[in-house]
């Protein structure tokens, strides 16, 4: 699904990732953890094809085809979606306009015919259903006057609708109560698929209390320093990130 | 000065012929005002309201007053601005046309100004001129000068006019001839009236004419009124307007104002509160291409307590053009418990294109909240990034973002086919 070598990537000079390697097979979750400043971020920012960053050294496959070469957009109608740490507002579009623009970008993509609306609502509603929640943020415009939580679970609503392989969650549960978190953990779980392969970043590993990943890694100064199964988030949490840290600059 | 005086000696033309039968009244107004735009003259670019505005051109041509069309349009020619079979009046060069139009006269009126001063003399002299004042604003002085023809409407206490009035305004430029109409409108609700008006300013061909009208809006205590105005001159056509709006006691007033044409356009909205409880929303819009020019002067005047205010203006700049926004809002002694919020948001779409935004807020009480923000920049590259990694393609998703800022303002307007109507034009003009 994704392999990722020897990535480097500097933003206004500073070099940020110093040689990632990351290989995700499909219908894998993946945790990536790590101290804060340590590019967690933006790996998933590079990923999905942010242009203020720029790669310097490495490669980026995905299904089989250089990632790096591809617009942002591109990335997405080829199924990528990067759910976003800080998502944006739109003013004055509607949610629901929003998205099925987006819906039909991707299906134009792939050479099917474009939804009107009253399809889009059809696709939405047996989506929402899916995730067990309404369309209460649909007729707002795009994250306008959202509290925290409601940007979040924007966010995973796109996943749903939007339906990607390759799902990068970035910081997905930074600024959400407990409830709220289970919320997004539960159309989480919900959305998992062999065919759809999830990198979830976070800070903290209670998101992992709700979501099992099959791997986890750890980010600290710009390489994946450790990699375990699922132990290895909660032996973080009991002894933080300096063991690791440490142990990265002695290598 | 040439300007000038060429005008007035239309007016003395004018005064001795087409307006010779007129009461003494509006003689007497008429004589007064055109004194009075002989001693202002055009304004400079040297006097503060009209700093970034310069109005030479409008000096430079030879613009003769306009007359009745010598064809009268048919009706599929004005279709496209029309929203419906909904009551209306449609006026060619300033002059009411009343095959095409539904005029009322059972209590509700809706008649030319021409007519109405034959018909109801008393009631357009109670209120004509009353509320747009000449004395600092020379355009308004000329309008009403030239007052003679224009849109009335009357709206008797507790009537509730549910379907929209439509008072379409076009010019014919004919061959080479440079004219200027003065339609002067005049909107009456009594108190607890209800009404939703919308003018229209328009041109069925394209060419340099110049319109400069006056509309004044009366609120009776308790009634409601809905305004649309829409600019959609000639590119060429040089566009100056004054609007006063007047709100007695808990009146509620919402005044929509979309620019898209004109190469030289000029807006003084005004809305006063002048009873308690008076509650005023300004929504506008304004989208210029290539060298357009558009300047909305706004003030909100406070003069009441418990009154609540609040004002948003988006201009779309394209090419080389320049919005201009001004927008005061004063707070008299004694108007307490005011609300009052302004915001005026410039996107600016191309390195040439220009906006000044200046707010001006005048505050005499001290018990009131009043605030006001504006933007002026580009498109915002995290919406712009956010848009491409949902798979929107560059192209789409700049326009989605341009058209989502004009429909910001778009989206308040209740009256759905010139939502409609209007949201073509804005996603025409994103096309091109």
């Amino acid at each position: 699904m994704l392999e990722v070598r020897g990535l480097h990537v500097a933003v206004s000079g500073t070099e940020i990732l110093r040689g990632v390697d990351l290989s995700v097979k499909a219908g894998e979750v993946h945790a990536i953890m790590g101290p804060n400043g340590s590019g967690k971020s933006t790996l998933t920012q590079v990923l999905a094809g942010h242009p203020a960053y720029t790669v310097t050294a490495g490669t980026a496959t995905y299904e089989g085809k250089d990632l790096l070469a591809l617009k942002p957009e591109e990335r997405a109608r080829e199924g990528l979606f990067l759910a976003f740490q800080y998502p944006v507002e739109i003013r004055g579009i509607t949610n629901s306009y929003f998205l099925r623009s987006a819906v039909n970008a991707v299906r134009k993509h792939r050479g099917q015919e474009e939804l009107d609306p009253l399809d889009f609502l059809q696709v939405l509603e047996e989506k929402l259903k899916a995730i067990g929640w309404d369309d209460t943020l649909m007729n707002r415009p795009v994250n306008e006057g959202f509290s925290g939580g409601e940007k979040k679970r924007n966010e995973i609503l796109q996943l749903a609708v939007l339906e990607p392989r390759l799902a990068l969650l970035d910081e997905t549960d930074s600024g959400l109560d407990i409830d709220a978190l289970k919320t997004v953990a539960n159309a989480v779980n919900k959305l998992r698929a062999p065919d759809r392969s999830f990198v979830i970043v976070t800070h903290y590993q209670r998101l992992l209390n709700f979501i099992t990943p099959d791997v986890v890694h750890v980010l600290a100064d710009g390489r994946i320093v450790k990699s375990g199964g699922p132990d290895l988030a909660h032996e973080l949490e009991a002894k933080g990130y300096d063991w690791l840290r440490a142990g990265a600059m002695v290598s | 000065m040439v300007a000038v005086a060429r005008l007035v000696a239309a007016y003395r033309a004018f005064a001795a012929n087409g307006a010779s039968g007129a009461p003494a009244w509006l003689k007497d107004l008429r004589e007064g005002a055109i004194a009075r735009f002989d001693a202002l003259g055009f304004p400079t670019t040297k006097q503060e309201a009209w700093r970034f505005t310069n109005v030479a051109a409008l000096t430079e041509t030879a613009f003769d007053l306009a007359h009745p069309a010598s064809r009268i349009p048919q009706l599929a020619e004005i279709q496209p601005f029309l929203l419906g079979d909904g009551p209306r009046l449609v006026f060619v060069n300033g002059f009411l046309v009343r095959s095409l139009s539904t005029p009322l006269s059972d209590g509700v009126r809706l008649d030319g100004l021409a007519q109405a001063l034959v018909d109801t003399p008393d009631l357009v002299r109670q209120h004509l001129s009353k509320y747009a004042a000449f004395t600092d604003r020379p355009f308004a002085a000329l309008n009403t000068a030239f007052v003679h023809d224009g849109a009335f409407v009357y709206v008797p206490a507790k009537v509730t006019i549910e379907e929209p009035i439509q008072l379409l305004f076009l010019t014919t430029p004919v061959d080479a001839e440079r004219v200027v109409a003065h339609p002067r409108n005049l909107i009456v609700l009594e108190r607890e009236a209800r009404a939703t008006v919308v003018e229209t300013y328009a041109s069925l061909e394209d060419g340099v004419y110049w319109t400069n009208a006056v509309t004044e809006v009366v609120v009776g205590d308790g009634a409601r009124v809905d305004c649309y105005r829409v600019q959609r001159e000639s590119d060429q056509a040089y566009h100056v307007a004054v609007t006063d709006v007047h709100q007695g006691r808990d009146t509620t007033v919402n005044v929509h104002a979309v620019a898209f044409g004109a190469a030289l356009a000029r807006h003084d909205l005004r809305g006063t509160l002048a009873g308690p409880g008076g509650y005023l929303i300004l929504n506008g819009l304004y989208v210029l291409d290539g060298e357009q020019h558009a300047d909305h002067h706004t003030a909100i005047d406070h003069a009441a307590p418990h009154c609540e205010s609040h004002e948003y203006f988006n201009g779309v700049l394209d090419g080389r053009s320049r919005g201009i926004f001004n927008g005061r809002i004063i707070v008299r002694p004694g108007a307490q418990k005011t609300d009052s919020k302004q915001t005026n948001n410039n996107l600016l779409l191309s390195g040439e294109a220009h906006a000044d935004s200046q707010p001006q807020l005048e505050i005499y009480a001290d018990d009131v909240k009043c605030t006001h923000g504006s933007t002026v920049g580009p498109l915002d590259p995290k919406a712009l990034f956010y848009l491409r990694s949902r798979g929107i393609g560059e192209v789409d998703a700049r326009r989605l973002m341009t058209y989502g800022f004009a429909a910001e303002i778009l989206n308040r307007m209740d009256v759905a086919p010139l939502r409609a109507q209007l949201d073509e034009i804005v996603r025409a003009r994103l096309a091109e």
